[in-house]
């Protein structure tokens, strides 16, 4: 809803939450349900109502518990409601105004030391107890204090307050640094305080009177950033960016101006300004974010001004270019089909708001920031948290190169005569394995962001994954693909839920950049043979309709199982594992050794 | 700005946070007469009234608030000093 992207007017989303909320909901949107508990040590009713319509914003309907006031701590240690509740997401508010002992001018350096040391105490006793429950913590910093007392060196000197909040704030990273592989993530209050202005943010009458530890109109930028790190947990990032070129990446228009003609590099400021944005959308690629290019220009001109000397983006790093004259929805279209990549992941920047409303209109749920002027580009595009990042997966530093090489094989495709032959010749290998630790964060990404080869389309965090990892109840595999063209990564994972001499299967899915490579037979067989070796003899599979996985309605049939009960959106069906005959001749598979 | 105008405008607002386009405020009016005029909505109308008229009111000045004619005459004399 337009009300609700960045650059946002915080004083009408909290006059207007509550039609904003009705319409939200009327959207008929598919949502996923997931239980947010908000543990605050200060008032936090209107954050919950705010970072409501923004969950439901991203398609995620949260279910509230919400603390009573400033009882964070107790909650957490003690709270048989909370541990009941079981929150797929704890949100810890607190801010400067729990720090509940400062040090005094008085003080040693050890003493203020043992303060730091209590104070972080207080807070690793609960992140622990929350973390063995498999809850995921999102914890604020905190925020500078209000005054200084010591002046400017209230920072610097050891009795300052400023100073014993910025050390309580790297004992905080600190922590979460060893612990972002169990699920905790700092909300970066500090950050957003000084965005908003500390003077404004510390708003003395909200807190005297409501005990709201920030100012009211702060609240949708607060919301909207946890938000965001929801949503990334959940695997709803944007994936790709769209760029247009002229007026977008340089000043100007390449193909009256010339290559001449454009503004960009040192030359004048806007050039700067431009190289300078370049440079801010190049970095995405290290974030596994692919790049592609869509602008209306003859392809040679396009291609022209990608060379330019101060070019910092090069035509090598764009996953896909189309510069031609046919409307930009068709050509992001187009784009997404090429990549595999389903088009409401992209994240349009142009600097045409005309450009904009075509493609918003035509492409549901694709992102198409009013980017502004050429001053404001990375501003927009930064604070709107399209690609927040709560883990770094290997695959997402690769992702762009491993795009690339399936571009490379959609060409190499089209020079055999039989599909077999071309399979032949892509010489792959598979390692299909139970799942190992390293990888419990892409198996979590995979659950949350597959939508199409996904059977039953379940959800896992990333501490389900482990706790399913550890349960010998389950059959689990992941499996990893190679080409003669490179690594695609882990691309499949199966969950199976034993039961006697039966086996569930609660997750099947594929990411579609291997659709069609015999993948799923080479999964189905290794699968085959981990039921042998446990004596199960039956295999069910369940198929639960989704929005976007329809492509495997009928899949089971096509592996030999047979249909025992259908309703309108799912479907069961058993396969004897003693009729099994292997399916894949193509993929070399490992890792089923013993 | 008159009294007439200031009126519409905090009308405006209490449509908004009440969700009810057809409320009509009078100077009577109080929390009592408003099914969902909680502390919540009070703090909505307060934040949403501050913004829309460019002022800040102080913590005794919105405590001692009775109904509608004190918000009435309290932004009257902030903003027509």
């Amino acid at each position: 809803m337009n009300c609700l992207i960045y650059p946002f007017d915080g004083e009408y989303i909290l006059q207007k939450k509550k039609s904003i909320k009705r319409e939200l909901l009327a959207f008929g949107k598919l949502m996923i349900d997931k239980k947010v508990a908000i543990l605050g040590g200060s008032t936090t009713a209107e954050i919950k109502n705010i970072l409501e319509l923004f969950l439901l914003s991203y398609g995620i309907r949260p279910i509230f518990y919400e603390s009573e006031y400033a009882m964070y701590w107790q909650d957490a240690m003690f709270g048989r409601e909370l541990e009941e509740f079981g929150a797929d997401i704890v949100y810890i508010h607190t801010t400067s105004r729990n720090i509940s002992v400062y040090p005094s001018l008085q003080d040693s350096k050890e003493k203020v030391d043992k303060l730091l040391d209590s104070q972080m105490n207080h807070f690793v006793q609960i992140w622990d107890k929350l973390l063995q429950r498999g809850c995921t913590i999102i914890q604020n910093n905190f925020e500078r204090p209000a005054y200084r007392l010591l002046g400017n060196k209230d920072v610097s000197d050891y009795h300052g307050r400023s100073n014993f909040v910025t050390c309580l704030n790297q004992r905080f990273y600190a922590y979460a640094q060893a612990a972002s592989s169990k699920g905790f993530y700092i909300n970066d209050i500090d950050y957003l305080s000084a965005s908003f202005g500390l003077e404004k943010w510390a708003d003395i009458s909200a807190w005297h009177m409501y005990k709201y530890a920030l100012n009211m109109l702060a609240i949708p930028e607060l919301a909207f950033n946890v938000a965001n790190i929801i949503k990334s947990v959940y695997g709803y990032n944007k994936k790709a960016i769209v760029l247009d070129l002229d007026n977008t990446i340089w000043g100007g228009t390449i193909g009256d101006d010339g290559i001449d003609g454009i503004e960009l590099g040192q030359d004048s400021p806007a050039g700067q300004a431009y190289s300078e944005f370049q440079e801010y959308v190049k970095a995405h690629m290290d974030l596994g974010v692919l790049l592609t290019v869509c602008s209306k220009n003859d392809e040679e001109n396009a291609m022209a001004g990608l060379r330019h000397p101060d070019s910092r983006l090069t035509p090598d790093d764009f996953s896909v270019i189309k510069a031609n004259w046919e409307n930009k929805d068709r050509n992001v279209q187009a784009i997404a089909q090429e990549l595999h990549v389903s088009a409401d992941s992209f994240v349009f920047i142009d600097d045409n708001p005309a450009e904009r409303a075509i493609v918003t209109g035509q492409i549901p749920g694709i992102a198409a920031p009013d980017i502004g002027e050429v001053d404001d580009y990375v501003r927009r595009i930064d604070r709107s948290g399209f690609f927040e990042v709560t883990a770094v997966t290997q695959d997402d530093m690769t992702r762009g190169q491993m795009y690339r090489e399936n571009a490379m094989r959609s060409h190499a495709e089209r020079s055999f005569d039989h599909y077999e032959d071309y399979l032949a010749s892509l010489q792959m290998k598979a390692v299909i394995r139970d799942f190992e630790s390293i990888y419990l964060p892409r198996i979590a990404q995979l659950t949350n962001k597959t939508n199409q080869f996904n059977l039953t389309t379940k959800r896992y965090s990333e501490g389900d994954i482990a706790t399913i990892a550890a349960d010998g109840n389950y059959i689990r595999l992941y499996g990893r693909l190679q080409d003669r063209f490179g690594d695609n990564g882990i691309v499949s994972v199966m969950i199976g839920h034993k039961d006697g001499g039966s086996l569930h299967i609660e997750l099947w899915l594929m990411s579609c950049r291997v659709l069609k490579r015999d993948m799923e037979y080479a999964m189905f067989d290794r699968l085959v043979e981990e039921c042998r070796k446990e004596t199960i003899n039956k295999i069910i599979g369940y198929y639960y309709q989704s929005a976007k996985n329809s492509m495997v309605r009928e899949f089971y049939r096509d592996l030999g199982f047979e249909k025992t009960k259908e309703k309108s959106d799912s479907t069961v069906w058993e396969y004897k594992v003693a009729a099994h005959k292997e399916r894949n001749r193509i993929i070399m598979v490992t890792g089923n050794e013993e | 700005m008159d009294r007439e105008v200031i009126r519409n405008k905090l009308n405006e607002i209490f449509c908004h946070v009440f969700d009810d386009d057809s409320l009509v405020i009078t100077d009577e009016m109080c929390a009592d007469d408003i099914e969902d005029w909680d502390s919540l909505a009070q703090i909505d109308i307060v934040t949403s009234s501050q913004a829309a008229f460019h002022v800040k009111f102080s913590i005794s000045e919105i405590t001692t608030l009775k109904n509608i004619g004190d918000m009435l005459d309290l932004i009257d004399r902030r903003i027509n000093l």
